[in-house]
């Protein structure tokens, strides 16, 4: 087991969330077509506030900060939240579009010790990235900034989000991260947004572009392996939980609601009325998402995937019930290996069941 | 007591927090993933740049771990270079004046 497994099998059996994404900001430059947030400024958390969250994030024993948004650089304090984050010594990692990254910025960031920058890049081609984007100019920017970011020496990872509009752009996309020396992550999640609206759930990849994908070797590696049929599930593997959201992990928004994650907003408490130590011991929702075990899911527990397959709870949760399946990952475990998931036999669609319909701060 | 009088300080480029009375270090140059015992974890928190390594090991080590100063003078010494050699900690002869913040509140 490797030092990083050890911390986490640790953090699990001590209660500790290791990991924690922050969003600082709703607002954006960009009005990415994909996009699941609402990018009007509902009450932001000042500076202090933000502050505070980080001390207590600090003393809960959070190691791993991902802070993120809307785009992060929106922020005027920008530099002075990673700063405080930075002198609480946490591993901090930034999500951005890196269109406001020049090279003083780049430096900043250097100097401020940041592990990781992961940048959103959608195509090779500006015509289509910035049509994604909805910003003219942006892949050029963006990619100015991840050549300012890796001449500081910082690591930059190149975060491709695939779907039907720039659907076999991966390949251009990591050329561009080869020529550039970064790191390449390819997702071809796409969610519905967080007020309700499944608008976005049209721009997914539809499911015969995605067996393409995944038998791409420059992707998922051995194609045989990958795409192999799923074993059958040992007792390890129904006592197991989905991911570690809730467990190690949770998420903040930008008015200071916590979630499981940022892909599973089940709100859980809100941290201008409460403390983080408090919402993390003894929510009710954290509580209830911690209990669920792969024997608990009604119709996962029968599948043959349920060893194998990528089942998000949170996008289950968003389908109506987290104990449910999340009919994405259905759709990616039967694309990988031509076996129909125990969903698909049971012929449940998606988009029959009503979204749950989440407003940012309104938990109580 | 063979100690080569040292001041350690922690680096600024890392990552640290104590996590069931184990101190998690990464490097933020090369994300090399670290975890110290109780006993290096106070070598840790001890390096202040200002107290010398040998008096870490006379004042803190050896009467909170009962272990033979030799002993443990050396195996600080071990310990000291390794965690220099990753960048984790800086080492001078001199007193280390600015070092980096105080280390991470336990937990």
């Amino acid at each position: 087991m490797s030092l990083l497994a050890e911390m986490n099998q640790k953090a699990l059996s001590l209660g500790i969330p290791i990991s924690v994404h922050l969003d600082i900001t709703y607002r954006c430059n960009e009005r990415c077509v994909h996009c699941y947030l609402d990018h009007d400024d509902h009450g932001e958390m000042t500076t202090a506030e933000i502050e505070d969250i980080l001390n207590q994030l600090s003393d809960a024993g959070v190691f791993f900060l991902t802070l993120s948004g809307g785009e992060v650089l929106m922020r005027r304090d920008f530099f002075e939240i990673v700063e405080h984050a930075r002198r609480l010594l946490f591993n901090v990692k930034l999500k951005t579009n890196g269109v406001m990254i020049r090279e003083p910025e780049a430096r900043r960031i250097r100097a401020l010790g940041v592990e990781q920058v992961q940048i959103s890049v959608y195509s090779h081609r500006q015509e289509v990235h910035d049509a994604i984007t909805k910003l003219p100019g942006s892949l050029k920017r963006t990619v100015e900034a991840i050549r300012f970011l890796k001449s500081q020496g910082l690591k930059v990872v190149i975060a491709n989000v695939l779907m039907a509009s720039n659907l076999f752009d991966n390949v251009g996309v990591m050329a561009l991260a080869k020529e550039l020396g970064v790191s390449y992550t390819l997702d071809p999640t796409i969610t519905p947004r967080m007020d309700g609206d499944t608008s976005t759930l049209a721009l997914r990849i539809p499911g015969a572009e995605l067996k393409q994908v995944f038998r791409s070797q420059e992707l998922v590696g051995t194609v045989e392996e990958f795409c192999a049929p799923p074993p059958p599930p040992g007792e390890d593997i129904m006592d197991g939980f989905p991911c570690s959201a809730g467990h190690t992990a949770c998420y903040i928004t930008p008015y200071g609601d916590v979630f499981p994650c940022v892909q599973f907003p089940l709100p859980s408490g809100n941290l201008r009325r409460q403390k983080f130590a408090e919402i993390w011991r003894n929510s009710p929702q954290l509580k209830e998402v911690r209990s669920i075990r792969a024997r608990d899911l009604p119709t996962c527990s029968t599948c043959a995937h349920v060893g194998t397959c990528t089942r998000c709870p949170g996008l289950a949760y968003m389908e109506g019930n987290m104990r449910g399946p999340s009919t994405a990952d259905c759709e990616k475990s039967f694309q990988r290996t031509g076996i129909p998931s125990a969903n698909m036999l049971r012929g449940r669609a998606s988009s029959a069941i009503p979204l749950i319909q989440i407003q940012a701060g309104s938990f109580s | 007591m063979v100690i080569a009088e040292k001041y350690i300080a922690r680096s600024s480029a890392i990552a640290a927090r104590l996590i069931g009375g184990e101190m998690m270090i990464m490097s933020a140059v090369d994300s090399t993933f670290f975890t110290l015992n109780e006993v290096a974890t106070v070598i840790w928190q001890s390096a202040d740049g200002r107290t010398a390594l040998s008096d870490i090991v006379i004042g803190k080590i050896c009467p909170q771990f009962e272990v033979d100063p030799d002993q443990a003078g050396r195996d600080a010494e071990q310990f000291v270079n390794d965690l220099s050699q990753h960048g984790i900690l800086m080492v001078s002869e001199q007193p280390i004046l600015n070092s980096p913040a105080s280390p991470p509140e336990a937990q």
